[in-house]
């Protein structure tokens, strides 16, 4: 036989056991063509381009998980950032989202990415409209998702738009308190966002981006952590070689489903985007990884080395295996999204500075953590304003998605559900940054020579 | 096109002739069958060529995991190209 059955074992038990999938196939839609002075106009636009090319999307998804027996959890779409159509149109924004609602609903996808405005520099026509419109949309909407790049390394920080995502995180935990304050869970504030980017809730197809494009999100943390736990007794040199080779192994398989997904669909394949990301299922986890490579808990010290050795040794595994790597690449730490982080914060071993400090060296950011109800929008923007600065100053992408939960307080738990798992209330630094986010402004560009 | 066959389970009579007579019915050709012993495990891989199946391919997956399922046994039907891709540089 031509295939080793060792290897066929190997890959069966990958996907049986240690939860290996596919986590996105996202189809990239450019809505540029769509825009229109007359709002309507331009949402019929919408709906007739993306239902056109999208329509096959969720059952040619499925057709591949049939043939080649590996699971696809989600089929996504992202489009032009909206901000962008409602420059040329006038009325609100809102009727926008209700158009991406309605393809999602009719193709059957389970997100649509792209509410979105890109602001790191200022706000031009119709950035400041949509970034208002946000918790509404996010409110009368269940699939739409959104993101605001505030910063980026050569433009600086926006605070202006800082100062106002605090606010709008916050209203639209409140627009959807009755509902887990799952608004907030759909919103995005970036540094250096990518434009290639699967996942959500960050998601948005780039202005220098083909018509339309299908990008993949791989994922996989339980194959590496059941990797490094058959090998006890390895130096780290032996750990990072092992999550290289299995990280190549992840990453192929994502380079052979989005090359069949984009032949099936006659659409041009973009990207793999080799992220660890991590679900509430039990060996899914990142933080799993970080105790496997030996931490009593994650969060302890050593963490952010364990977590840079990870991030790099997916890279340089993922980067050979695939023609075209993109998006975010890298581990994620969503904290409610991951068994291991939840444990980690109830332990009392993880806490908001440490994720902070984590984010320096891992994917994205704070992602996916739960604050008091009773969080200030100006404590939430200068979270945001740290996280961007990391990004900034880095050279990475860095990102920040809290949930304030209305009406509760550390400790208490926030229960999602699904793939957003539950995330534990953390205890938040309660010393005020209200004057330096109301002087507003923008924070220059760093140098990027005498690096120190 | 092939396809991989793999089933994982308790070893007992008759296995082989099951899984292959399923596939007969579809007019897939068996290429090649190898059977180990995974951690007490019974595992056989079967590779079968499906170009000329007069079945549906979901429908000869679907046959395949219910004669599993009644022997008490895993089985998993993948085309072959994602161990080629997953395996090989």
């Amino acid at each position: 036989m031509a295939l080793n059955s060792k290897d066929i074992l190997e890959t069966i038990k990958m996907i049986q056991e240690e939860n290996l999938d596919i986590r996105t196939i996202t189809m990239g839609i450019s809505l540029l063509d769509c825009i229109d002075s007359d709002i309507d106009k331009a949402c019929g636009k919408i709906y007739d381009k993306m239902m056109r090319l999208a329509c096959n999307h969720v059952r040619n998804g499925e057709e591949i998980e049939r043939r080649y027996g590996i699971p696809i959890i989600n089929k996504r779409l992202s489009v032009t950032p909206v901000a962008m159509l409602s420059a040329a149109a006038k009325g609100s924004p809102v009727k926008f989202a209700r158009t991406l609602q309605r393809v999602a609903d009719e193709t059957g996808v389970n997100y649509v990415g792209g509410y979105s405005a890109l602001v790191q520099k200022g706000c031009a026509a119709g950035d400041r409209q949509l970034i208002e419109s946000i918790p509404e949309a996010l409110s009368v909407t269940t699939k739409v998702c959104s993101s605001v790049n505030v910063g980026s390394t050569r433009a600086g920080i926006n605070m202006n738009a800082v100062a106002l995502m605090g606010q709008v995180i916050k209203q639209a935990a409140e627009a959807t308190a009755d509902d887990h304050c799952f608004g907030a869970a759909k919103i995005v504030v970036f540094c250096n966002a990518v434009e290639d980017n699967p996942f959500m809730a960050g998601a948005f197809h780039g202005t220098g981006e083909p018509d339309c494009v299908i990008n993949v999100g791989v994922s996989g943390p339980g194959v590496v952590r059941a990797a490094i736990a058959k090998m006890p007794n390895a130096s780290i040199d032996e750990i990072a070689e092992t999550i290289k080779r299995t990280a190549f192994k992840i990453t192929r398989m994502g380079q052979l489903v989005g090359t069949e997904a984009s032949k099936m669909l006659g659409v041009p394949f973009g990207i793999v985007d080799l992220s660890l990301a991590p679900t509430p299922a039990v060996g899914d986890s990142v933080a799993h990884i970080l105790e496997e490579i030996g931490l009593e808990s994650c969060g302890a010290y050593g963490t952010t080395a364990a977590l840079a050795l990870l991030n790099d040794a997916v890279k340089k595994g993922g980067v050979m295996a695939s023609s075209r790597v993109g998006g975010l690449s890298g581990a994620f730490i969503p904290v409610s999204e991951d068994a291991g982080m939840i444990d980690a914060v109830h332990r009392g071993s993880l806490c908001l500075e440490k994720l902070e400090a984590m984010t320096a060296v891992c994917s994205v950011g704070l992602d996916m953590i739960v604050v008091p109800g009773d969080t200030s929008a100006d404590i939430i923007s200068a979270m945001i304003a740290d996280e961007a600065a990391i990004g900034m100053v880095n050279g990475k992408t860095t990102a920040v998605r809290v949930i304030p939960a209305i009406g509760m307080k550390e400790g208490d738990t926030l229960e999602f559900g699904g793939l957003f798992g539950s995330g534990p209330v953390m205890s938040v630094n309660r010393f005020s940054p209200s004057k330096f986010i109301s002087r507003g402004g923008h924070i220059p560009a760093p140098l990027q020579s005498l690096k120190n | 096109m092939r396809a991989v066959i793999a089933v994982i389970g308790k070893d007992m009579v008759g296995i082989l002739a099951r899984i292959s007579t399923i596939c007969a019915a579809a007019n897939a050709n068996v290429m090649d069958v190898t059977e180990t012993i995974m951690q007490d495990l019974f595992a056989m891989i079967m590779l079968i060529d499906i170009s000329k199946c007069t079945e549906d391919y979901a429908v000869l997956v679907d046959r395949l995991t219910k004669a599993g399922q009644e022997m008490r046994l895993q089985v998993h039907v993948m085309h072959e190209d994602i161990f080629n891709a997953m395996h090989r540089v």
